[in-house]
């Protein structure tokens, strides 16, 4: 090569360049096609916050759905009953420190607390070994569907039409009449009522994982923290209060930490582990692994939860997911939200300014 | 043969192991960001460890590509042609050490686990911090454009120099016999 050789050009060069190129083009279009280029219509976890976020409205720095929440405080004190089930040093006794969030579901974070009848509790757990786990919870027995496209088609049917710019009822009905595994949900939704206060609720995963035990068994499990508050009956808020949670918590709180169960549920044989829509029956099995302990709270705008990013995927060994497919699209879903907030946090350029004085 | 006129073997091999694992990469990349499905769990899985393997097979190439003398681009290969060829060469030797890092850093800046797999974390390399990780997260998303469209044009290069030209460039790295 130091000497070029001079070769006579090669025949049929312009077919040469011709190949060069299809293969230029061919790889470039599978890694368009890859990427969802080439097929608009893929349900991504994009489009899947797109539609939450025009469901909710626009509110910069904010998460796009469970956005009006506030930061609590505490620890984890296992019992180490679950230790024969799950081989996570989370269980085996002893405290984790953890970092909570108490929410509304939906994207509005000014909506009055009255607005919806489910509050909401993330959980991380920050394991002495580096290790997290973080899962989000819901006060409601079921999920209203099984499958992302189901759910991205429920926010876009129960959203803003893009005609009237309000919902449109029929849309509503349309979609619970084409999907009858909404019924269970919806069956309980009629009957259910904004809880006065965060403490007394009972919080569900709702989507089944699985617990590794020392010896690799794997066991379906769902869990819920079950509160040791007793329900606080009526006396709700005062007529026209829209933010009654926050006041009740620190209320609570300034009396001592409030304290919840967590309850592992242990599937039985058949019992539907990738299917959030369907209960298991209550007799089930449950095993109380420990405490929850909250003994303090701070508002969103600058508490630890305003950055974390309540991914249920993140789990520490000795636990993990089931082939729910509801799991996988929340973790994707809230990887586009999270980037959307931080950034707008972070004022990158293209992003719009969170209203500083109001988170 | 006297003539340095290929690459050294241990080049040609991590050459051809670390395109296969970084083409995987970028496909990966932009397959799990952009499906909601049981497969994005899987990819981002294979993801992180395999970066981190790449990130440190850089680091020995970078080593060894210090010490070793590559072989010569033909004298008659236009000038710009030489700069292009090696501007890119360093540019995809610094992406893929850059690559890696930025992902590990984002992760730290975002607080979360750097689980390689079940149990096994890497430290964090970066404070935690919401403007540094969307800073980091965005430097990843184009970085990776960039990859991409740097390795199509090494590659159509590399097919232009062993279809068009014959210049014995392409077989520096596959070893082939240069007649």
């Amino acid at each position: 090569m130091q000497e070029p050789k001079k070769r006579p050009p090669p025949a049929n060069v312009a077919g040469r360049w011709a190949l060069i190129g299809l293969v230029v083009v061919v790889v470039a279009a599978a890694f368009a096609y890859v990427g969802g280029w080439l097929t608009p219509s893929r349900l991504t976890p994009k489009r899947m916050v797109n539609a939450l976020q025009a469901s909710g409205g626009e509110h910069p720095g904010f998460r796009r759905n469970h956005a009006k929440g506030i930061c609590v405080g505490g620890y984890f004190e296992a019992s180490g009953a679950l230790a024969k089930y799950s081989s996570s040093p989370l269980f085996a006794g002893g405290r984790t420190p953890v970092v909570g969030r108490l929410a509304l579901p939906g994207g509005n974070p000014y909506a009055a607390d009255s607005s919806v009848p489910i509050r909401s509790f993330a959980l991380r757990f920050d394991l002495a070994d580096g290790e997290q786990w973080r899962t989000g919870m819901n006060a409601m027995p079921v999920f209203p569907v099984s499958t992302p496209q189901a759910f991205y088609d429920l926010t876009v049917a129960t959203g803003p039409d893009p005609a009237t710019g309000k919902p449109n009822p029929d849309k509503a009905k349309a979609f619970f009449m084409s999907h009858p595994e909404t019924g269970a949900f919806l069956g309980w939704i009629k009957t259910a009522k904004p809880a006065a206060s965060y403490v007394d609720e009972t919080y569900q995963s709702i989507n089944a994982f699985y617990l590794r035990d020392a010896n690799g068994e794997r066991h379906a499990v769902r869990w819920k923290v079950v509160p040791e508050t007793p329900a606080t009956g009526d006396g709700g808020p005062a007529a026209g209060d829209t933010d009654y949670l926050d006041a009740d918590l620190t209320r609570r709180l300034a009396q001592g930490p409030v304290r919840w169960h967590l309850q592992m549920i242990l599937a039985a044989p058949g019992d539907p582990v990738d299917d959030a829509t369907k209960a298991w029956p209550d007799d089930r099995q449950t095993v109380d692994a420990g405490v929850v302990v909250i003994d303090s709270a701070q508002p969103q705008a600058n508490g630890p939860c305003r950055d974390v990013n309540y991914d249920p995927t993140i789990l520490p060994r000795g636990i993990e997911i089931s082939g729910d497919p509801i799991i996988v699209a929340r973790s994707a879903a809230y990887a586009v939200s999270y980037l959307r907030r931080t950034g707008e946090e972070g004022h990158l350029p293209g992003t719009a300014h969170p209203k500083e004085d109001q988170r | 043969m006297s003539r340095v006129d290929t690459f050294h073997p241990v080049a040609r091999v991590l050459h051809w192991l670390m395109s296969i694992m970084i083409l995987t990469m970028l496909f990966v990349g932009a397959g799990m960001v952009t499906s909601v499905e049981a497969k994005h769990e899987w990819l981002l899985s294979i993801h992180r460890p395999l970066g981190i393997t790449i990130f440190i097979l850089a680091l020995i190439r970078l080593g060894f590509r210090l010490t070793h003398k590559a072989p010569p681009l033909p004298a008659d290969m236009p000038e710009w042609q030489k700069l292009a060829a090696h501007g890119s060469h360093w540019m995809l030797y610094g992406l893929m050490i850059l690559m890696p890092l930025i992902g590990w850093g984002m992760l730290s800046a975002g607080n979360f686990p750097v689980t390689l797999w079940s149990g096994f974390q890497l430290p964090p390399i970066l404070p935690a911090g919401p403007a540094l990780y969307a800073w980091l997260r965005e430097a990843h998303r184009y970085l990776a454009w960039l990859f991409f469209l740097t390795f199509l044009a090494h590659m159509g290069a590399a097919l232009m120099h062993g279809l068009i030209r014959r210049d014995g460039v392409l077989e520096s790295m596959t070893g082939r016999s240069n007649d």
